[in-house]
């Protein structure tokens, strides 16, 4: 086990995705990077995290790890084969062991289909299990996120939020996948019960060793359940690094304020709040050098033309950061007490 | 405890939906205070009722809900039996709301300047050319760059935190001395919410305004409010200063959404999640709404509702309220 923890089940080099848009009769079309450039890799049962703001690319990032959309340039590995130049049939295969759960449990499951025939439905697709198995498996699923077998003869509507978050997940894990892209998937539920689905998560990391690649805007969620962090801004990696050092030692200006927005209930858990002006820039007009260069108030000329590559450290997190480099950056740490 | 600050007093308000035999209590008989230059925060999971207490507050209850209440006193008036056109005079004046989604609250067809005119046009009147340099004056209050072009955008040329700033401005627009916050940073990005409450707060305190926030973030309640009421299934279950209600909630209901928090949790060790979820308008339990969920619970939880205990301003709805070391007491 401890040798197949330092191989990465799933990695990504240099990932790129753009989209010509029409900016109206007769002008030019525009590009936007809508990902720039993500390195990233991630091992059988653990946890990365892709934070940032709403337009970072984040789930531009899940459509692409899930093979939804192929990426413009960039290399996608899983278990050791490139994804992006393999022929149909292998990567159909392949693609089964990539499983993706979503944001919205009401969006997600098909209200006129029985609960039975959601689990199914990969099965058959997939498979050429017989009748009886594919309902012998999918009630095994739906006992193993907290469910009853009788669930399996009803429809969406008759479950709560967070029961069919769980039926969202029990769906994921039916074609045995390595590894489980959760796209926000506790956003939409009252904390009581995204306690439940988060303790549910970690459960089913530990008893199927599953790799989770969790996509969350929640600081305080992230902090919990992760152990990569990878913060993203404008379709670039700002920060790149172990849940310890981005949440104990932040370096990146982006990441520092982000913490600090993430309100906490323990008075001892604050830290002084960085105010960022402004908002995220179009990423249609993308500004020149940082990204982040307009909000910052550590930006200096060099910021402003310059494009800060990510940079890994000894003992650190990877950052892009002019600051960070030069050490202009004030010390901060993000826990106090 | 009679002060000249009280700004609102809400006396055993109830909200029900549905005619008949059985209506649904969406609200149940709750009660508090505002003073004026306080934040109260109103926390709860959804169906807890908080948005529709407010509701009821601000008269936008339609048929077949029904509002009834001891008085809902607002500055010495009750707005309980004043006519449709009094409490107008009141509601948008004296007490403003926002809501949850500025992109769906405000116009698409008209300009945001047009919007926060006809706000000024039919509360305070005056000339178009005055209302126009009112409304810019606003946009420069809540933030917004260049108020003189941005008054001409439309809604779809902004982003959500400016749409929320709008909002905002339309709401101060007449110096309300009560303003009524809805989720108002629930749909915006965690360093947008920043600038968001940043704003509110600061409004607040510059104008003495006396401001209840409704969310289901109690970090965020914890950080920005003075006093907190939390709601389950419709009732109060627990008032107090948001530093004592989040150092030692007497609550069992709070105390269990606290440790439910992932902030509360030791690395990544299991989230003591509550088990089950808030009743709905049919399974609405026996005695205390709590009882099948809470691990405190007696034969006497299962049958009996219980009342407030505690002193006046820290009360909770419990038979056994927990001690400052989380323990339920006899």
């Amino acid at each position: 086990m401890t040798e197949q923890r330092t191989q990465p089940i799933m990695s990504g080099i240099g990932l790129k995705q753009y989209y010509q848009v029409s900016q109206g009769f007769m002008k030019p079309k525009g590009t936007v990077k809508a990902l720039d450039g993500i390195d990233f890799s991630v091992e059988a049962g653990k946890t990365l995290a892709v934070v940032g703001e709403s337009g970072c690319g984040k789930s531009t990032l899940a459509r692409l790890l899930t093979m939804i959309e192929r990426p413009t340039t960039g290399e996608l590995n899983f278990d050791g084969t490139n994804l992006l130049t393999l022929d149909r049939e292998t990567a159909r295969e392949l693609r089964q062991r990539i499983q993706i759960i979503f944001q919205n449990p009401y969006g997600s499951l098909n209200p006129r289909k029985k609960v039975g025939t959601i689990l199914e439905e990969p099965l058959v697709i997939n498979t050429k299990l017989s009748k009886e198995e594919r309902k012998e498996k999918a009630i095994s699923l739906l006992q193993k996120v907290g469910l009853k077998p009788e669930h399996y003869d009803r429809y969406p509507h008759m479950f709560s939020g967070g029961q069919r978050q769980r039926i969202a997940i029990a769906r994921g894990l039916m074609m045995n996948p390595k590894v489980v892209v959760a796209d926000e998937p506790v956003s939409a539920l009252d904390v009581s019960v995204q306690a439940q689905v988060l303790n549910l998560m970690m459960d089913l990391q530990k008893e199927l060793g599953l790799a989770y690649v969790f996509i969350s805007h929640d600081l305080s969620v992230v902090e919990h359940i992760a152990d990569k962090v990878l913060v993203m801004y404008l379709g670039k990696v700002v920060e790149y690094g172990s849940t310890e050092q981005i949440f104990g030692t932040p370096q990146h200006p982006y990441t520092r304020a982000l913490l600090s927005s993430t309100p906490r209930i323990d008075p001892e858990h604050r830290i002084e709040k960085i105010r960022l002006q402004g908002e995220l820039p179009s990423p249609l007009n993308p500004p020149s050098g940082c990204a982040f260069h307009g909000r910052c108030e550590f930006a200096n000329d060099r910021c402003r033309v310059e494009t800060p590559q990510l940079i890994a450290r000894e003992g650190a997190a990877s950052v892009a950061c002019f600051g960070v480099d030069e050490g202009r950056l004030p010390y901060l740490s993000a826990r106090v007490g | 405890m009679t002060n000249d600050k009280k700004l609102l007093s809400v006396n055993n308000l109830s909200v029900t939906f549905g005619t008949g035999d059985n209506p649904f209590t969406a609200v149940d008989r709750i009660s508090y205070d505002v003073d004026a230059g306080e934040v109260l925060g109103i926390v709860g999971e959804s169906g807890s009722g908080k948005s529709v207490s407010s509701l009821a507050l601000m008269g936008l209850i339609d048929f077949p809900g029904k509002v009834r209440a001891d008085s809902l006193t607002f500055e010495h008036t009750n707005l309980i039996g004043l006519s449709e056109n009094a409490r107008r005079k009141i509601t948008g004046d004296e007490i403003a709301m926002i809501f949850q989604d500025p992109m769906t609250s405000l116009n698409p067809s008209f300009t945001v300047g047009n919007q926060i005119m006809e706000a000024i046009e039919v509360h305070q009147g005056g000339s178009k050319k005055e209302r126009r340099a009112k409304a810019i004056d606003l946009l420069q209050q809540v933030g917004i760059p260049a108020p003189e072009s941005r008054i001409d955008s439309y809604p779809h040329q902004l982003s959500g935190g400016m749409s929320q700033r709008v909002m905002i401005a339309m709401a101060i627009a007449c110096d309300p001395k009560l303003l009524i916050a809805d989720e108002p940073t629930t749909a915006l990005d965690v360093t947008i919410q920043a600038q968001i409450i940043e704003l509110l707060l600061k409004l607040q305190r510059e104008k003495n305004m006396g401001l209840i926030l409704i969310t289901h973030d109690l970090a965020l309640v914890a950080e920005a409010a003075d006093r907190v009421v939390v709601m389950y299934a419709g009732q109060i279950v627990e008032t107090g200063p948001a530093n004592e209600i989040f150092k030692a909630p007497r609550h069992p209901y709070t105390q269990a959404l606290m440790n439910s928090l992932p902030e509360s949790a030791e690395g990544h060790d299991r989230l003591k999640a509550l088990p089950g979820v808030v009743p709905g308008a049919l399974d609405r339990p026996q005695g205390c709404l709590l009882n099948p969920r809470c691990p405190y619970a007696t034969d006497r939880c299962r049958v009996e509702e219980p009342g407030y205990y505690g002193p006046e301003g820290r009360q909770s709805k419990c038979f056994y309220p927990l001690d400052d070391n989380g323990r339920p007491t006899q």
